[in-house]
């Protein structure tokens, strides 16, 4: 029941939420493709702040292409940058 | 000030204001009972028993032993542990293989995720605010100044180790090796190339 799969073209949102939060702010807004599913993992911007980061939230390695993120990046096309991002930060595109 | 000792530092050295301000909360859990000091001195044992002599042992196997690599990169945690190296924990280890296509590069831009329960601490520089803001933006930049450019055709992929899997390098295993035992092999391994910023190198007598 992961809602993404590998090889989605997914989005990151910008949720604009303060704190212990995981997504850098580089990504945000930008679409990458799905590389793997890593697993389900407690929500660690509920854990830092005390709380059981439950439920767990998938969390999926996310590929983005280095050209899209950095005007002028120094490399070529087939460059490459992962993050991994929780489920919740992500919608398909 | 708890005023105990702190082994893991030199005599006559000056704590820095963090490391002053880190002494005052580790007070302050012992006083309120949270932790002990038997529990930080585990901790202390824990994090120094652990170094990038564990990542060199798992790659030189990786490299004479075609199903331990195929192992190593499948479930590294499980791998890890044939070779008597405990990393269990609740953050999960990927390793990302270096090939003639791709070259790879870890950092951690929001702190200093780093496979610690492999690799011990990370280098002061993998925490600086330099390293993480240039490794994602210009990592060929970063890398020609660890000594490495990756050859022409040569994919660089970065991984942004921010949420729960910590990564480690596999990097390949250079030419003018042939014959060489694992220890020997190991002992070209260096910590910079796990992370990525530069390649193992040919023994001298190769180059």
């Amino acid at each position: 029941m992961s809602p993404f799969e590998p090889g989605d073209r997914v989005r990151v949102l910008d949720l604009g939420k303060p704190g212990h939060v995981r997504t850098p702010r580089y990504v945000r807004g930008k679409t990458g493709r799905v590389e793997r599913a890593l697993g389900e993992f407690r929500n660690p911007e509920d854990l830092a702040y005390g709380g059981d980061g439950l439920p767990r939230r998938g969390l999926y390695r996310v590929a983005f292409d280095q050209r899209e993120l950095w005007e002028g990046y120094e490399g070529p096309a087939g460059d490459s940058l992962y993050v991994d991002v929780y489920e919740h930060w992500l919608e398909g595109a | 000030m708890s005023g105990h000792d702190h082994p893991h530092e030199g005599p006559g050295r000056t704590a820095s204001p963090y490391a002053l301000r880190i002494r005052a909360i580790e007070s302050l859990l012992v006083e309120k009972g949270v932790l002990t000091e038997a529990e930080i001195q585990d901790q202390i044992e824990y994090m120094y028993s652990r170094s990038p002599a564990n990542g060199a042992r798992l790659v030189a196997r990786a490299w004479v032993d075609p199903e331990f690599r195929r192992r190593l990169l499948a479930d590294t945690k499980a791998a890890a542990l044939e070779l008597g190296i405990d990393a269990s924990g609740p953050v999960e280890f990927v390793v990302v293989e270096n090939t003639p296509e791709v070259h790879n590069l870890i950092v951690c831009t929001l702190c200093s995720c780093y496979p610690r329960a492999i690799l011990g601490r990370p280098p002061d520089w993998y925490k600086s605010f330099e390293y993480r803001s240039r490794a994602v933006r210009e990592p060929r930049a970063v890398m020609r100044e660890f000594g490495h450019e990756p050859p022409e055709g040569v994919r660089v992929a970065v991984h942004d180790s921010t949420a729960d899997v910590r990564y480690m390098v596999l990097p390949m295993r250079p030419e003018g090796t042939e014959g060489m035992s694992e220890e020997e092999l190991a002992a070209l391994v260096t910590r910079d190339s796990l992370i990525g910023v530069s390649v193992p190198r040919p023994p001298a007598r190769a180059r």
